[in-house]
């Protein structure tokens, strides 16, 4: 089953450069739009994991939760240069109460 | 509410029967099955965020490295820095069956030439700091694909875990439910049916028994006329 797939990185140009040097995919994008198209666009490709910076995802969640319950890609929150927002841990949060029905931890 | 459109035959409460004890023990089952799940999810919850923390951290960090290296260059002598890589990564996608939850399991592995050697760069034209930031960010990759594994397989998991908690509800407050009082209602309709048949014998009877007796008087009445007329003294 194992087959190879890609690793992307979306975001700002500042934000996504450094992993371009570890030889990832980077997609610098300048917009939400931009990126959403990127997203759909990936999906499609044979890429298995995704990561998004927190800056354009906060404008994404229709795409978000369009993958959130597909096996692949997985689409995974960075934070980007301006900092952490805080949706990465709020999504995990989601998760649970989705699962418990009620917020737990 | 119950269903009182069931019939009340014996077949029927026979096949109801049957399907309570079916979802009786899927319901024990799902409830297993649910429980299980939790427990997992919650393992992986935890680590998650343990994770989480961890990676935003280390990122930060390697974005305060990279800010510092583009202050220190011109942004075109950062770009043309890196990029054309020198490594590539490919990644491995294998899966792992958790309680009927396919899950991914990453692995990655890098194309070059040797470790210690992933700048894209001729040092001369570059700063240290991008050095640093680079080596750090090398570093956090690995845990980031970490965290892209498990975040992923507990979204994964919750969807499950909702989908199995629904059925439970639904198999306990509804399915159960309404069949035991289907049951209940063929249960009183035949044992109803059974006591009218019983009354209905007994009536009959005494009307039977009525019209004998009847017929028996009037067989003595006419010998006693036939035998004279005389009333019996006794």
């Amino acid at each position: 089953m194992a087959a190879a797939y890609q690793i992307a990185v979306i975001g700002d140009w500042e934000s996504v450069m450094g992993f371009r040097a570890l030889g990832l995919d980077t997609y610098p994008v300048t917009s939400v739009e931009e990126a959403r198209e990127k997203v759909r666009e990936l999906a499609k490709t044979n890429c298995a994991v995704i990561y998004l910076t927190e800056q354009l995802a906060k404008d994404m969640d229709d795409v978000l939760a369009r993958y959130k319950d597909e096996l692949r890609p997985a689409i995974i929150l960075i934070p980007g240069r301006e900092g952490s927002l805080g949706i990465g841990k709020n999504n995990i949060q989601r998760a649970i109460e989705r699962a418990v029905g009620a917020d737990i931890l | 509410m119950a269903n009182i459109t069931v019939s009340p035959t014996r077949m029927e409460l026979t096949r109801l029967k049957g399907k309570l004890r079916t979802a009786q023990r899927g319901h024990k089952l799902l409830k297993d099955k649910r429980d299980e799940l939790m427990k997992q999810f919650l393992e992986t919850v935890r680590e998650v965020r343990a994770l989480r923390a961890e990676v935003e951290e280390e990122l930060m960090t390697v974005h305060k490295s990279f800010t510092v290296a583009s202050a220190l260059m011109s942004s075109e002598a950062l770009e043309q820095a890196l990029v054309y890589p020198k490594q590539s990564v490919e990644l491995t996608m294998t899966f792992q069956n958790i309680m009927s939850v396919n899950v991914p399991i990453y692995d990655f592995q890098t194309q070059t030439r040797s470790d210690s050697d992933i700048y894209p760069y001729g040092f001369a034209a570059t700063s240290g700091e991008l050095d640093t930031a680079v080596d750090a960010l090398g570093k956090v990759f690995r845990k980031m694909l970490k965290l892209a594994e498990i975040e992923k397989s507990a979204q994964l998991m919750a969807e499950e875990i909702e989908k199995t908690r629904r059925r439970v509800n639904a198999l306990e407050y509804v399915m159960i439910p309404n069949t035991q009082e289907a049951i209940r209602y063929i249960n009183m309709k035949l044992d109803e049916n059974d006591r009218a048949t019983t009354i209905r014998l007994m009536k009959v009877k005494d009307m039977i028994l009525k019209e004998a007796i009847e017929e028996k008087r009037e067989a003595d009445a006419r010998a006693v006329e036939a035998f004279g007329g005389k009333q019996d003294p006794v």
